[in-house]
């Protein structure tokens, strides 16, 4: 084995990132780290290139133990990383890139024909064909990336490590990227390879490793997996004990009034043009795996990327969805993913924090009395049950799951007619959890429509009427009543593309 | 309640100033009526001191946004060389005075729609106007001082209301005017949501663009107001030096109004206090017959001092410290009495 990885444990004051993981990596192999978001791939790879230092566990390369202490330290050690977002220079040329930190110099000055030379050779055998004199931000992504790659090899030369190289690649790109890996595959180098494209990870690479919430599930040669066996392993289900746990009773399939009609709802690079309709006291469930177009089909619908095709309508026309704010004069409410970054307003009251849309709606000139303000927030800390000493303190100093307790608070207070929830119980403890899928199935028995985007499983099979699946950016699948069950979830997630050859968006 | 309690560091500071002054210059606190008008150094204070208070108003409301605006001294400069412009020409007060802010305003959209809609930094927006701004302003003059002779302009610098210099009362209503309507409509929050988080507090149907532009147009109309009173007390425009430097006061006074660079809660009148502990400053070293070359030096001193004590990291260092001191006192105690 080239590089062994033994019980490596990483600990961060909230969570254990990383349990005693075991991984692998042989000569001459390309080696696929899977796992959904927080899955522990990123930790992994930032203890491998030193910008972590582990806890626990052993990892030695070439027979030797090391602890790179940083990546320039990793580097020499024969470890390279090549990110998503290429860091290299743009401004420079590609061979000063390329020679970066290691330009020849002549009578202490860099020789830039030397530099040249060094360049050009570097780049031998990835079927490159480009100018090195030119500026690095004259070509493209993909030309970055494989130049990126090159230096990589050049300064390391024993590990590559790829972290999500293709997500911002066209079809016919990926595909000479991917050459370029196998060439240096048979060079005999160890290549880690990170994406969430299985079709990717079944046509490059030769043994796949999937962690969930920080464990190690399985390593398995690619050959011997199929598509349904990885998803199950990623997400976290075998297929026998998907009957228990059945939180709602579908066999009545959906007989509710139509209260929204999206026809041919699309947007170019977001998501594929949809048609959905949506029922009066319906909880839609959008399932699917990370970047498959789950959260850009909510940006979608409450019009944080205007849809380019189709229209949106419910019984008196068409709605104009262009903005978040016609989105909520239509009646939606979206309580996004990211809840530091899009949902609350740290340094604002929890009161604040829950009247805000309301306000907001009012416009600027008719403020919410005080009374009224207090009453709300009293009413929702209650009905909630959300933890904190008061209605004044600010939002930001309380945990997770009363964020995110506070957030849907601001909706409810709104009673909006279709409420759109992404991850709502992500990152929450597991009393937080059961109380907001309870405050679901509650709204919707009063009549709203509520639309959640969960990697939960679990969570969808428990609330949703009806399962849309999303993948590669187009909605793939709609299951209803007694289909809603983890195997016809997982199937359609995995069931293999069609028209492969089409461009991921 | 609370608005007293968040502005009781900047009244401290202003007494102490106040009592430290009065040890110098004895008579400090004297105000006679003379002519049918107060006069005194607190009254010099309160005039002296209006544009900085004006420009304070709306830049706290900039920064409250996370922003900051740096052209309003040259804005200054504009809207007093157009007021005098007007009158020169020969318009009258009415179209001097609309004239003038209207030029404000249109400064403030400037800003406004390159921080909010372009999306350049503030800092940098607002560098465009401040220094290409007194181009503008030269242009208006012709490159000379504009000097006029109106009685009714002349009284927004050196006229005086129930014996009351104008520009103070002027600049007090602003402050009152501008606090009410932030506290009394939702503006206030609705600013300090944007501050603090532009992105969820657009996702929550707040219109961030219109309100970040409506920032600006406030400052520059505080500039624009400031700019009548800086023109108007010295009977002319001057496009080089009206309001020159004066954003930077304005900043220092909402700073040391205790309000936060980085956006969200904000207090005009702790940022009017500012304003006013700037200006007793400046007229304090002046009465307290320093050479005027230490003027500049005495006052970085001060506001240094100020500064650091308004710190509320001072009073954790300082919480600390007592501790430390207390426990090694005890510790010394008992270390005394196992040895006696």
């Amino acid at each position: 084995m080239l590089l062994t990885i033994r019980s490596l444990t990483k600990t961060f004051p909230s969570t254990r990132a990383l349990d005693a993981v075991d991984f692998d990596l042989a000569a001459g192999e390309v080696h696929a780290l899977l796992g959904e978001n927080g899955a522990g791939k990123s930790t992994l790879i930032k203890c491998l290139t030193g910008a972590y230092e582990r806890d626990e566990g052993v990892i030695t390369l070439d027979g030797q133990t090391v602890s790179p202490r940083s990546t320039s330290e990793a580097q020499e050690l024969g470890i390279g990383t090549v990110y998503q977002e290429v860091n290299l220079l743009p401004n420079l040329t590609v061979a000063q890139n390329l020679t970066f930190g290691n330009e020849p110099t002549r009578f202490g000055m860099v020789d830039r024909r030397a530099q040249r030379r060094m360049a050009e050779e570097m780049l031998e055998g990835y079927g490159l064909d480009i100018d090195v004199t030119r500026d690095l931000s004259a070509y493209s992504v993909a030309i970055r990336q494989i130049i990126a790659i090159a230096r990589a090899v050049a300064l390391s030369g024993k590990v590559l490590i790829l972290d999500e190289p293709t997500a911002s690649l066209d079809a016919r790109e990926v595909q000479t990227l991917f050459d370029v890996v196998r060439g240096l595959r048979d060079r005999g180098l160890g290549i880690v390879f990170v994406s969430h494209f299985l079709d990717q990870v079944f046509d490059l690479t030769d043994r796949v490793t999937v962690l969930r919430n920080g464990r190690k599930v399985v390593t398995e040669r690619t050959a011997d997996l199929d598509r349904v066996r990885l998803i199950e392993h990623m997400l976290g289900r075998a297929l026998e004990d998907e009957v228990v746990g059945h939180a709602k009773a579908h066999d009545a399939p959906a007989t509710k009034p139509a209260l929204l009609t999206f026809e041919n709802f699309g947007r170019r690079g977001h998501i594929e043009p949809f048609d959905l309709t949506v029922g009066e006291g319906e909880v839609l469930g959008l399932a699917g795996l990370l970047g498959s177009g789950r959260t850009e089909s909510a940006e979608l619908m409450f019009g944080l990327a205007p849809a380019q095709s189709g229209t949106a309508s419910d019984r008196n026309g068409p709605l104009d969805l262009s903005s978040p704010r016609s989105a909520i004069a239509a009646g939606f409410g979206f309580a996004p993913e990211e809840r530091k970054e899009d949902g609350i307003v740290a340094d604002l009251s929890v009161r604040e924090n829950i009247v805000l849309a309301l306000q907001a709606r009012r416009g600027w000139a008719r403020p919410i009395p005080r009374a009224e303000q207090l009453r709300l927030a009293d009413e929702y800390i209650m009905k909630l049950d959300i933890r904190t000493s008061g209605p004044e303190k600010p939002i930001g100093n309380l945990s997770g799951g009363n964020q995110q307790k506070v957030v849907l608070a601001r909706w409810l207070a709104m009673n909006p007619r279709f409420l759109i929830l992404d991850e709502p119980t992500r990152g929450i403890d597991v009393g937080a959890h059961a109380e907001i899928l309870r405050l679901i199935q509650q709204v919707t028995a009063q009549g709203m429509s509520i639309l959640v985007i969960s990697s939960e499983l679990d969570e969808l099979i428990a609330v949703a009427d009806r399962v849309i699946v999303v993948r590669d950016r187009r909605h793939v699948a709609e299951l209803t009543g007694a289909e809603i069950t983890t195997e016809t979830i997982v199937r359609a997630i995995a069931a293999p593309d069609r028209d492969q050859t089409e461009v991921p968006a | 309640m609370t608005a007293l309690r968040r502005v009781t560091p900047q009244l401290l500071t202003l007494a102490a100033l106040v009592a430290l002054i009065t040890v110098f210059f004895p008579d400090f606190l004297r105000i006679e009526l003379v002519n049918g008008r107060l006069v005194g150094p607190v009254m010099d204070i309160l005039k002296r001191g209006a544009p900085v208070g004006l420009l304070a108003v709306g830049m706290t409301l900039v920064i409250a946004t996370r922003g900051i605006d740096l052209s309003v001294g040259t804005t200054m400069a504009i809207t007093g060389a157009v007021a005098a412009w007007t009158i020169t020409q020969g318009y009258g007060l009415a179209p001097a005075l609309a004239l003038a802010l209207l030029a404000g305003v249109a400064a403030g959209l400037w800003n406004g729609m390159l921080v909010a809609v372009v999306g350049i930094q503030a800092i940098v927006a607002t560098l465009i106007l401040m220094t290409s701004g007194r181009g503008i302003a030269q242009l208006v003059t012709e490159g000379r001082i504009l000097t006029f002779s109106h009685d009714g302009l002349a009284f927004f610098g050196s006229g005086a209301l129930l014996a009351i210099p104008a520009p103070a009362l002027l600049w007090l209503a602003t402050a009152i005017g501008v606090a009410l309507l932030m506290r009394r409509t939702a503006l206030g929050m609705l600013t300090e949501a944007v501050g603090v988080n532009r992105a969820a507090s657009a996702l929550a149907g707040v219109n961030a663009t219109v309100l970040l532009i409506a920032v600006y147009v406030a400052s520059g109309l505080c500039a624009a107001l400031a700019g009548i009173v800086a023109t108007a007390d010295i009977r002319g425009a001057d496009a080089n030096n009206a309001g020159l430097w004066l954003e930077l006061d304005a900043i220092l006074a909402v700073v040391i109004g205790g309000n936060s660079l980085l956006g969200g809660r904000f207090s005009i009148a702790a940022s009017v206090l500012g304003a006013l502990i700037i200006q007793t400053v400046d007229t304090g070293i002046l009465l307290a017959g320093f050479p005027s070359e230490y003027n500049l030096v005495i006052k970085a001193g001060l506001v240094l001092i100020i500064l650091v004590v308004q710190s509320p990291n001072l009073a954790l260092h300082w919480y600390a410290l007592r501790r430390a001191i207390r426990s090694r006192r005890e510790t010394a105690l008992a270390s005394a009495k196992e040895t006696g």
